[in-house]
């Protein structure tokens, strides 16, 4: 009786995978959606922009008010992209750590997932003051998300994925603080995992922005 | 062993706060949120109605007084985005709930407490909306809101607002309850059930979340840039800084083409579970009614620029998408076909429910005429922007997706509520309704052939329109009598219909296996299912001689449970006959029957939480506050924002960390 009420308490899954699995890549599904109609907008106002700044060229009176330079930097805005490409590896390797915990070779640096959930958020949050110092200095150039389509579409895309990056790097410290609690266990490598799917579609879609905004003229 | 009576009421098996208020305010249980859906929507059916009538009486004749231009204007508007929106895809929603873990064998969905939330944010978003009313700020740009009319220079006051907010408030509890199904039907099956073994309403539901996933963030993204040109002053939508005046209109119907097909999907599966009980066969041509479907989603995405034949895109552009448009009038077609089939040579019941179903394959096949001669863009060019093209979309929408809809409610009334609805009152609403909705949009394909165009508050005498728009507001008054006895049908059944039994129809799935309404654990022993009509299976054998079956010896009688025969599949909670039918020995039974409860079982149920509902409702708060900022109170919105989406926070942390379900071993 025993063993017959236990079978039926909590059938397996139909996959054998966690529910919270698929949920999340129906929820990536979701999102490459709403990045695709963004980035779609951005380029659909490409060159249409009636007033400067523009983003790849300079532009002067009567289209601009004064001269102005061609606002986007790309040898900086590569350096952000280099630390959030570098912020997904930070997070494979922790997810590792969760994942082998206790197993050889896992016992030093390699198996520091505290360390590399840190450096994932750290990372993360370097990105983000890369944003920030980035949109000040375009609005003191002239550029706000009003002057024109380009700062309308720019800003409104890459807000966007700034406040998706945000939000995981809030998520990713939630993750420290359990480990650094109760200590994250291979049990507990599934919600590591979860985050890590979510991570690295945010940077997937930083590198699409990155090649269709910036180096794409 | 505690001995409960089967009550025909949603309280069920004996413990402590299972009825009242709080224990609706809390609830996880798939079945009650299914039950809060079908009634908040028929409740803004009747809404949706109510302004439907008053547009009827105002252009019931020439030059009517009822109402004015604005207020009429916020009736179409308020409308459309009320059937759409509050009606019938929550309709669906309250289906989705109710039955897919029912169908699938299934304890509740993946993720109950977001279930939850999925309808608490739809509830607070639809008194959003429609508080605008009080403030004589309804939404008026229709229920597509096109810009530049709806930017701020052309529409100053709150009503677009309203408008954007809530629905963007509503997509959140769409795309929530998107995620949560599409879990549930992937990972939550039942051992045996296969997905070509599903039934047809799971499938089309299944589908149908897969278009929302897809199409609900691309109208989140419209509504951003018309929320942010509103309220930041950004240029998505102005013309003078170089904006495109179609980048609305390609957005918005990239969303609402897979929307249509949102909308009628779910009744398409309602009306495959009901043809086939009421033929007494077999679905005719099961694997092509779930290509259809599924190559009908796809294809959906490619024609949304049929709604826009009129803008000038080019005849490039214009000869594409007719011909997507009318490639899909193929898969579409045969699901006509296969539901005729069905019905031919089978043993016909004429039950309102089968009536509702059947009146759905003729008269959608009447709103798929007149759609494929809109595919047509020389054709269109006359059609669109007026009646012809309100005859077709309400043919298709009432006499198709609410045909559907009354007539699943009419099938699982019992299964929810455990009481059969009358067939007699049900032959006079079905009649009624059959009558109105017919004499409602039949005169609008001349009214709108003759010139009658859309949106307008009022006409002169002498167009030829005058008999045509009479005929057409005789018969919403007769669709309004339709309503109030479906109301009364559904009060007195409540209380007083013929009790129901596991399986008063006589149906091959597994919902009908369990008494009504089922307990809360829904299966006392999660079922291995054989074929794709497991009941029939046990009790109708000679009906499934032509389906693919379990090939482990003969096991078409025979149910396995961990490799163990545990004997036939039965009803035997009810006492029931194992031919199924209306059981005639229901009202005896219903008085001995002893329903385990789920301690009794070892099954652990999920604790109810208000969590769910106080997240929807300071999301609600917090996107309203935004409201402010017309009010010239930029910085108390900010704050106001700011607290709701803390209080939101705070919430969603205390339900991420608290466990679903007590840990039993």
């Amino acid at each position: 009786m025993a063993t017959a009420v236990a079978s039926h308490a909590h059938p397996p899954t139909s996959t054998g995978l966690d529910h919270r699995k698929i949920a999340i890549w129906a929820f990536i599904g979701s999102e490459c959606m709403l990045f695709a109609s963004l980035i779609s907008t951005y380029l659909i106002y490409k060159g249409k922009s009636v007033v400067g700044p523009f983003p790849h060229e300079a532009c002067d009176p009567p289209v601009c008010a004064t001269h102005l330079n061609a606002i986007l930097n790309i040898p900086v805005t590569s350096m952000s992209t280099f630390v959030l490409l570098m912020s997904s590896l930070a997070m494979v390797l922790a997810l590792a750590a969760v994942e082998n915990r206790g197993k050889p070779g896992y016992e030093g640096v390699l198996g520091n997932s505290k360390l590399w959930l840190a450096v994932t958020a750290l990372l993360g949050t370097t990105f983000l003051g890369f944003q920030a110092f980035e949109f000040t200095s375009f609005v003191h150039e002239g550029l706000t998300i009003r002057t024109n389509l380009f700062g309308s579409s720019f800003f409104t895309l890459t807000g966007f994925h700034g406040a998706h990056v945000t939000a995981g790097v809030l998520w990713l410290l939630t993750l420290l603080a359990i480990d650094i609690k109760r200590g994250l266990e291979p049990k507990d490598a599934l919600l590591v995992d979860i985050s890590a799917l979510y991570w690295h579609f945010v940077d997937v879609v930083w590198i699409a922005i990155f090649t269709l905004v910036y180096l794409i003229k | 062993m505690a001995t409960a009576a089967v009550s025909p009421a949603y309280a069920h098996t004996g413990e402590s706060s299972k009825s009242g208020i709080w224990s609706w305010l809390t609830t996880v249980d798939h079945k009650r949120i299914g039950a809060l859906y079908l009634y908040t929507s028929l409740t803004w059916f009747l809404v949706g109605g109510l302004e439907a009538v008053i547009m009827r009486a105002q252009l019931q004749g020439p030059n009517g007084r009822v109402v004015s231009a604005e207020v009429f204007n916020q009736l179409f508007t308020m409308h459309g985005t009320t059937m759409i929106f509050l009606v019938v895809m929550p309709l669906s929603a309250a289906f989705f709930n109710f039955l897919i873990p029912l169908q699938i064998g299934a304890r509740d969905v993946a993720f109950p407490r977001l279930n939850a939330f999925s309808y608490w944010v739809y509830l607070f978003g639809s008194l959003f909306m429609n508080s605008s009313w009080l403030i004589g700020s309804a939404p008026n740009g229709g229920w597509f809101g096109y810009v530049p009319l709806t930017t701020l220079p052309s529409s100053p006051g709150l009503n677009i607002d309203f408008w954007m907010l809530g629905l963007q408030i509503l997509g959140v509890s769409s795309l929530a309850a998107a995620f949560n199904f599409i879990t549930t039907i992937i990972n939550m099956r039942a051992p045996g059930m296969n997905l070509m073994r599903m039934p047809m309403f799971t499938w089309m539901a299944f589908v149908v979340q897969f278009l929302l996933v897809l199409a609900f963030p691309v109208i989140t993204i419209a509504l951003v840039f018309l929320q942010f040109d509103r309220f930041f002053g950004t240029n998505f939508y102005t013309m003078t800084a170089g904006a495109d005046p179609l980048l609305w209109q390609h957005l918005f119907w990239i969303f609402g083409h897979p929307e249509v097909y949102i909308l009628i999907l779910p009744a398409f599966g309602l009306v495959s579970e009901i043809l086939p009980t009421f033929s007494r066969k077999p679905i005719f041509g099961y694997p092509v009614m779930v290509y259809s479907g599924i190559l009908i989603a796809f294809l959906g995405f490619g024609v949304w620029a049929h709604h826009m034949f009129a803008v000038g895109m080019g005849p490039i552009a214009d000869s594409v998408f007719s011909v997507t448009t009318m490639l899909i009038a193929i898969p579409t077609g045969v699901k006509i076909f296969n539901w005729i089939f069905t019905m031919w040579g089978g043993n016909l019941r004429f039950t309102t429910a089968m009536k509702f179903a059947i009146t759905l394959v003729a008269l959608f096949t009447i709103g798929g005429i007149s759609g494929v001669m809109h595919a047509s863009p020389p054709a269109d060019l006359q059609q669109t922007d007026t009646y012809f093209i309100v005859a077709h979309f309400h043919y298709v929408l009432v006499a198709g997706s609410l045909m559907g809809l009354w007539g699943g409610i009419y099938y699982y009334f019992p299964k929810i509520t455990g009481r059969l609805l009358s067939e007699k009152i049900g032959n006079w609403h079905f009649w009624i309704t059959f009558i109105g909705v017919n004499l409602t949009f039949m005169p609008m394909h001349w009214s709108g052939l003759y010139g009658m165009p859309r949106r307008i508050y009022q006409y002169d005498h002498g167009q030829g329109w005058d008999t045509y728009n009479l005929m057409s507001s005789i018969g919403a008054y007769i669709q309004a009598l339709a309503g109030i006895i479906f109301a009364y049908n559904i009060f007195r059944s409540r209380k007083s219909g013929e009790i129901a039994g596991n399986d008063p129809w006589g149906a091959p799935s597994l919902e009908w296996s369990i008494p009504s309404p089922p307990p809360e654990y829904n299966f006392a022993v999660i079922p291995t299912v054989t074929s794709r009509y497991p009941l029939w299976d046990v009790k109708s054998p000679e009906l499934t001689a032509e389906v693919p079956h379990s090939k482990h010896g003969d096991e078409r009688n025979d149910i396995s449970v961990g490799g163990k025969h545990v004997g036939a599949f039965h009803d035997h909670m009810s006492a029931g006959t194992p031919e199924g039918g209306i059981n005639p020995n229901a009202k005896q039974a219903s008085t001995k029957v002893s329903i385990k409860t789920a301690e009794e079982l070892g099954i652990p149920m999920p604790y109810p939480t208000i969590k769910p509902l106080f997240a929807a409702l300071f999301m609600t708060l917090m996107f309203g506050s935004l409201l402010l900022i017309h009010k010239d109170q930029l910085h108390v919105a900010v704050a106001l924002v700011i607290s709701f989406g803390a209080a939101m926070t705070f919430t969603l942390y205390g339900w991420l960390t608290s466990p679903l379900e007590p840990h039993l071993h």
